[in-house]
């Protein structure tokens, strides 16, 4: 299964793509009902997701997955048939039951031990709403077996006859009781009679699914009768062994209605040439899709009718693709689709490797790197500014600008899938310590560069817990206070001035000044008589080994704080900031850049040698006059900032490309705000420019440079190296400790 | 030169370096490419020039002669690099000068005898004559891939 040309291992991959679709607009529905914005079609969705899971999970016999999942789709299917309300309890096991189905989905994708305890704990649950363990009521067939049928062909093909007769037969559980033949249906209350032209195109073999299944669901709807038609069927020595020649005719009689029918073929819609006729019955206004030649007049004796088959549940299809590829033989959509009509369906979407992503972001990087040798060679050059060539240089760097802008949307990702993963930490930490607490989200639709926001889940997951957690006060607290029993956290994306701002807020009680500062004094962390205003003890939370929970409890407070959120985020080349009003609530605001790839960076020089600086670590620059400078010690030079001192530390003496400097008058010092909320000041030669650099990634194999995060290419062809300050001071002020530095595997993106 | 299309022979690019003749497989070869000022890493080894810009990626450049402990001469614009690829790695070779292509049988190929270990022992592969001068063929996995105690 793991080889990369395994065909079922990559059908395998594909379904586990689409799983995580699915599972979205599983939230997504919930999400809506919960939010009481839903509408008939909600609930269909919620329940087509999890069919379509379940069905996909059958093909691959994933059958703690398929359990699960039927059980739920069980209950849903009583929402959907109006069989059960669906009130606030109800919601949460179904929130449950979602985040539950996450995990199995990803259990089985990794081929992990299947969570058996969790499941039947949820199931109980589930069984709890429904008043014991009840399987379709109408429709009963326990523990049905989803592996797909072998269908046995005995093509016995003499040459001369090119449509010869084809018997082929569906292997009959033999447990299971024979299934009333086709007259006796008489009695039914409203029989239509309808007959169905199943042509299946090439695609829909590829897909995997298989005729003898469908037709087998159409049973299920009514009597049936199924003849092949081999007519196109072409001599043996012309045969395309992959090629389909076969079409059916099947004469179904049913009292459903033609939407039903055609859900059956939901799987293979696009995949297949399908017409569904009504010929007689009282549904007469159900726009037939007819195309007269196509009707069948008299059906070939010589093919052997589909064998009767027990009845068995409809919709199961072994089939994972809920996407079907477009054909150019695509079905006739019939008028009846009410039922099919996913919300977005009319975007359409492309799936691509992200390596072919990397790929091009790379070339137009190297693009825009070229472009800027171009225009300063041209300058060089000595043209007139007025020349085509300056001129057509401006339309190209437009273009340039363009691209880049395009591509770095297509690594953009909405910032949903993130904040449906923060909505189930919501719903789990609260459970765990008894709040009630409902999530708020903003701004879904954000676009964030994929790489920030798989590196944002584990500062938000943190936050939100400590929000929780902290945050809010207990039920009995907020009552006291006047406030609503449940508590709110809200989150929030949005652009704001090229950059993108996420907001945690709660609406507790704020943080409690007095006691962070008592606590901070205990720890000492900073000193007794300290007066810190508001926000510097607001600020006081990031530092490290800082937890106010006085017990340690399971979610959070855990010694690891906010100063690995706030470094998280800051690899991430952003900033984190808190505010609180007492009584009213705490907000984090992260914000951060669009991209990795590109990054603001502060051009300097350094002993002749051009560097690069994340400009968002740059506090200050200062340059130096001789009064600024203290000594310490011999070699320890601290400069003065207004009331401060902070640390002198001489980038060119760091990097080893020269001694260090004996008059510092007129160098230029970068003021770095350090991870421990200390700062540094950075001893450079001068600030050549700012400005926005292509972020390219350093090959470690050879040799790792300490405190160099990665490179960049600058106008003139020439590399920069891109400084990771954090780890040049760390290095500077505690030699001893050469850690890796944290920013370089995310840099280079 | 290939007169002969004989599959066992091997391709060699040979080259000078510190007036010795070196050589490696073609195969591994990418390109060659003029020398270009090289940006310096902090604190590298001194076999490691820097890095340079090979059409937007960067690539690290080793100073073979440093590396070989061979004497080191001044750089200079006849100075060459040669692009190589071991596994997915690239890296710049920096030599003196590429002297030509050479077909070779194994045959033709002398493995090099048995002397004290030593540094740059182990990256010669083979040894091998022609137009009676010895040509040292690397081993260019070895050459590439600094021990650890050699990187600190």
């Amino acid at each position: 299964m793991s080889t990369p040309h395994d065909p079922m291992a990559e059908i395998r991959a594909s379904f586990f793509i689409e799983c995580e679709e699915l599972l979205e607009a599983l939230q997504d529905g919930l999400q809506v009902i919960e939010d009481d914005e839903a509408d008939d079609e909600t609930i269909n969705v919620v329940f087509r997701a999890v069919h379509s899971i379940k069905g996909g999970a059958g093909a691959f016999s994933l059958e703690g997955l398929v359990r699960f999942a039927h059980r739920f789709e069980t209950v849903l299917d009583l929402v959907r048939t109006g069989q059960m309300q669906v009130e606030a309890n109800a919601l949460k096991v179904f929130f449950q039951c979602a985040d539950h189905l996450a995990d199995l989905v990803r259990v089985c994708r990794d081929d992990a031990p299947l969570p058996e305890v969790r499941s039947e704990e949820i199931l109980e649950l589930l069984d709890a709403l429904t008043g014991g363990p009840p399987i379709m009521q109408e429709k009963p067939g326990p523990e049905i077996d989803f592996s797909p049928k072998a269908l046995t062909l005995d093509l016995t093909l003499g040459d001369e006859t090119a449509d010869a007769a084809m018997p082929f037969e569906l292997p009959e559980p033999a447990d299971l009781p024979p299934f009333p033949l086709a007259d006796d249906a008489g009695e039914e209350e409203r029989p239509g009679n309808y007959e169905i032209t199943f042509t299946p195109s090439i695609e829909l073999f590829e897909t995997g699914n298989e005729p003898a299944l469908l037709f087998r669901n159409l049973e299920a709807l009514g009597d049936i009768n199924v003849n092949c038609d081999a007519s196109r069927l072409p001599a043996l020595a012309a045969l395309t062994p992959e090629a389909p020649h076969l079409s059916w005719q099947i004469s179904l009689k049913t009292e459903a209605d033609e939407a039903e029918i055609q859900s059956i073929f939901e799987f293979v819609e696009g995949l297949c040439t399908l017409e569904i006729v009504s010929t007689k019955g009282p549904d007469l206004d159900v726009e037939p899709t007819l195309s007269p030649a196509a009707i069948p007049t008299s059906m070939d004796s010589r093919f052997p009718t589909l064998p009767p088959e027990p009845e068995s549940p409809p919709q199961i299809t072994p089939e994972p693709s809920a996407t079907p590829a477009p054909s150019p033989a695509a079905s006739p959509k019939p008028a009846a689709t009410k039922d099919k009509a996913a919300p977005n369906a009319a975007k359409s979407v492309v799936r691509v490797d992200l390596d072919r992503i990397e790929r091009l972001v790379n070339l137009v990087g190297e693009l825009v790197i070229n472009q800027a040798m171009l225009s300063q060679s041209l300058e060089q050059s000595g043209l007139s500014p007025h020349s085509n060539a300056m001129n057509g240089l401006e339309e190209f760097q437009r273009l340039t600008r363009d691209i880049q802008d395009s591509v770095m949307m297509i690594r953009a990702q909405p910032v949903k899938s993130l904040f449906q993963r923060m909505s189930r930490i919501v719903r789990e930490s609260s459970a765990a310590v008894a709040k009630d607490v409902r999530l708020r989200t903003e701004g879904e639709t954000t676009e964030v560069d994929k790489t920030v926001i798989e590196r944002l889940a584990d500062p938000l997951t943190h936050i939100i817990r400590n929000a929780v957690d902290h945050g809010l006060e207990t039920t009995s607290e907020r009552l006291a206070a006047g406030k609503p029993a449940q508590g709110q956290v809200s989150l929030s994306a949005a652009h704001r001035s090229g950059r993108v701002v996420i907001e945690i807020s709660d609406d507790g009680g704020g943080i409690n000044r007095p006691k962070v500062l008592q606590i901070a004094i205990d720890k000492g962390l900073i000193p007794a008589d300290a007066t810190p205003s508001s926000s510097e003890i607001d600020n006081l939370l990031f530092l490290p080994g800082f937890s106010t929970a006085t017990e340690v409890s399971d979610l959070s407070g855990r010694g690891v704080g906010m100063d690995v959120v706030r470094t998280a985020i800051q690899a991430l080349g952003g900033r984190i900031t808190i505010s609180s009003d007492p009584g009213i609530g705490t907000t984090f605001s992260i914000s951060l850049p669009l991209t990795l790839a590109v990054l603001d960076g502060m051009v300097i020089e350094v002993a002749r040698e051009t560097l690069v600086l994340p400009l968002n670590l740059v506090i200050e620059t200062v340059t130096l006059t001789q009064n600024d400078v203290e000594m310490v010690r011999p070699g320890a030079l601290v400069v003065r900032v207004r009331d401060g001192f902070v640390p002198i530390i001489d980038l060119g003496k760091e990097l080893g490309y020269r001694d260090e400097l004996e008059d510092l008058e007129g160098s230029v010092v970068l003021l770095i705000a350090h991870e421990d909320g200390n700062r540094a000041a950075l001893l450079i030669d001068n600030i050549v420019d700012q400005r926005q650099v292509v972020i390219k990634g350093l090959d470690e194999s050879l040799y790792r440079a300490p405190g160099i995060a990665a490179a960049t290419i600058l106008g003139d062809g020439q590399i920069a190296l891109i400084l990771d300050p954090s780890d040049i001071i760390a290095q500077s002020l505690n030699p001893s400790t050469a850690r890796p530095a944290p920013m370089t595997e995310g840099m280079i993106a | 030169m290939t007169s002969s299309t004989a599959p066992a022979l091997t391709e060699l690019l040979t080259f000078r370096l510190a007036d010795q003749d070196y050589a490696l497989d073609i195969m591994s070869v990418r390109e060659i490419r003029g020398w270009t000022r090289t940006t310096s890493l902090p604190h590298a080894p001194s076999y490691m020039c820097g890095v340079i810009n090979l059409r937007g990626t960067v690539l690290p450049v080793m100073d073979l002669a440093e590396r070989l402990d061979l004497p080191v001469r001044e750089k200079s614009d006849r100075n060459v690099i040669i692009v190589v690829k071991q596994g997915e790695t690239m890296t710049g070779l920096l030599v003196d000068a590429v002297s030509d292509i050479v077909a070779l049988s194994p045959d033709d190929l002398q493995p090099p005898p048995e002397m004290a270990p030593g540094t740059t022992q182990g990256v010669v592969s083979a040894l091998t004559l022609i137009d009676d001068r010895m040509i040292r063929v690397l081993d260019l996995a070895a050459t590439v891939t600094v021990p650890e105690s050699a990187a600190a």
